[in-house]
């Protein structure tokens, strides 16, 4: 089977983030960064079909030049090789313009199955992998947690709301998004790094993809979120703050 | 006809609470756009809902049905959908954003050269929509250009499902042109995972664990001051990702909905999925190192600290105080 895995990479989680000097995104200097999350759960559903039923795993990943040793991480967890498309100005498409890049990469590649993590930890649409099916024709489910390849296709589990369930069978070529925790993530062996290094990355560039880039949901502003509630901080060392809380809890909002 | 559509969705046969959230939204967005707003209800039976919907205050309501659409497909209802858009050509589509909706909007969209604003939590003059970004450490506000419908959908408990205007409206079927091999996907029926025996939605303290922990070897803190208070323990979903305490303690959109007297999140930043979890909380406190993490936007009390030294200090201070 061969599998394309299309990953993001996004400013760490516990990155301080700051909006930029035009309120259009956030400052990117001096920002660390790492592979999505659910991305890395596509990765692993990835890496363990291949396990079971041989084949070849791509990684497909969109971005400037910083992605590089998102790519290389992916390798050295065990991905083949990769196809990066260096594209500087991401953040001026919108979920339709990303997803058209993506599919432009992907439709030459003909695979048996693409793979995107549920939604990316930055902008969160969680909209690229359903757009990718559009794109490419093919049949998808979303917010799946566990993968079977059977005789006439794929038996998919799919998480819905408030801890139910749902089965679904489709058929070879498809595109699934993967929700995070269906797997256990592996990491990378000093051996998978070593490899890493003489894998294939190839580089295309978003303006040979020639695909169109003309916005219909445009991101104008970003700004701090407003305060729902007004949140008493409670201030001083650990064990004043507590005892702090504690008379707070009892007298003042009375549920102690 | 130019026209805001509201495209409602049922549980267990009824209109669901995000769904009236939905056209609760739609009539404020036609408020501020001077249209008329209407409701679709989609399936192979669909006059119930249809009737239910048509209490309200709606310009009409449509019936878009075919046997086909019995069982939720992408497939199935992106077909569907696609003709009647592109019969109504609405200037607005406005969904509840449920897993449902996420699974096939994107691509309803897509197939009309359109893209979905998803997870709206407000609007404003323009109109502007706006939606979280950063696991909802900032705003987008986000504008719909060029020409054709657009697609937004609104994220659970950001529109009151309690505003909805009543009225009445006409009821009428629209059938669309669906063929068998046009479903690609075969669903079965929805099933639960394993036993439920943990209820947190009935607890009414509960102690909420979340990546700040860190280790394992951490949780027996949480699990002192849990103890310490009477309450109940649960967890963020990556504290259950990573198998740290079990499934069926998981708080949020995709585990258990809680409302109890006191929630106390500890180490917890408040994503979104976890935030729609814990809206009936009636008093929220947060510890957590960062000033800046979500959770502080919807929590009573806050404590920014290291909770490795924060949560001992409160267990003693609350075992001091029963003494």
């Amino acid at each position: 089977m061969k599998i394309i895995v299309a990953i993001k990479q996004v400013p760490e989680r516990d990155a301080q983030v700051r909006i930029n000097a035009e309120a259009k995104w956030i400052e990117e200097s001096g920002l660390q960064y790492a592979l999505n999350e659910s991305d890395a759960y596509a990765l692993e559903e990835a890496l363990q079909l291949k396990e079971k039923h041989g084949g070849e795993v791509v990684v497909l990943t969109a971005g400037p030049e910083r992605v590089g040793p998102t790519i290389r991480e992916a390798l050295a967890k065990g991905a083949d090789r990769a196809i990066h498309i260096d594209c500087a100005d991401l953040g001026n498409r919108d979920a339709l313009g990303v997803a058209k890049l993506l599919a432009a990469a992907i439709k030459p590649e003909n695979p048996d199955l693409v793979l995107t993590g549920l939604q990316s930890d930055d902008l969160g649409l969680g909209q690229t992998g359903v757009i990718l099916a559009e794109l490419l024709g093919l049949p998808h489910s979303s917010l799946i947690l566990h993968v079977e390849k059977t005789d006439s296709g794929l038996t998919v589990k799919r998480e819905l709301e408030e801890g139910w369930f749902r089965t679904i069978e489709l058929p070879l070529p498809a595109v699934l998004t993967i929700q995070s925790g269906g797997n256990k993530l592996r990491y990378a062996t000093l051996m998978g790094i070593k490899r890493a290094k003489t894998k294939e990355v190839r580089t295309v560039t978003a303006a040979e993809l020639a695909v169109d880039s003309a916005q219909v949901a445009v991101l104008e502003r970003v700004a701090l979120p407003q305060k729902q509630k007004s949140t008493q901080i409670l201030p001083g060392n650990p064990k004043e703050a507590a005892a702090a809380l504690v008379e707070k809890l009892k007298f003042e909002a009375r549920v102690l | 006809m130019s026209a805001i559509w509201v495209v409602v969705e049922e549980r267990d046969g009824r209109v669901s609470r995000i769904s009236w959230e939905a056209v609760s939204a739609g009539q404020k967005l036609a408020a501020l756009t001077g249209q008329v707003v209407n409701a679709v209800v989609i399936g192979a039976q669909t006059e119930p809902l249809a009737a239910e919907v048509s209490a309200k205050a709606l310009g009409k309501v449509v019936r878009v049905e075919h046997p086909l659409l019995a069982a939720y497909t992408a497939d199935g209802f992106t077909l569907a959908l696609q003709q009647f858009v592109e019969a109504e050509k609405p200037d607005y589509v406005v969904f509840p954003h449920t897993y449902q909706v996420r699974d096939f909007a994107p691509k309803l969209a897509a197939r009309l050269g359109q893209v979905l604003i998803g997870d709206v939590i407000g609007f404003a003059e323009g109109p502007v929509f706006v939606r979280q970004l950063m696991q909802g450490r900032l705003n987008g506000t986000y504008r719909h250009v060029g020409s054709g419908s657009c697609f937004v959908s609104v994220q659970a408990g950001a529109f009151r499902a309690d505003e909805v205007q009543a009225g009445t409206a006409a009821v009428s079927v629209f059938t669309p042109t669906i063929e068998p091999a046009e479903i690609r996907t075969k669903p079965s029926e929805r099933f639960r995972g394993a036993a439920q025996t943990v209820d947190l939605g009935s607890a009414q303290m509960i102690v909420g664990v979340g990546r700040g922990i860190k280790d394992p070897a951490n949780i027996p803190i949480a699990q002192e001051l849990a103890t310490a208070l009477g309450a109940e323990l649960g967890a963020s979903r990556p504290i259950c990702d990573n198998g740290w305490l079990p499934m069926e303690r998981q708080i949020g959109s995709s585990g258990q909905t809680i409302s109890p007297k006191l929630y106390l999140a500890v180490g917890i930043s408040g994503a979104i999925q976890h935030l729609v979890g814990i809206k009936g909380s009636q008093c929220v406190v947060a510890i957590n190192k960062d000033p800046d993490a979500p959770i502080f936007e919807v929590a009573d009390y806050g404590i920014v600290g290291d909770l490795m030294e924060v949560v001992p200090a409160l267990t003693e201070a609350l075992k001091a105080a029963k003494q």
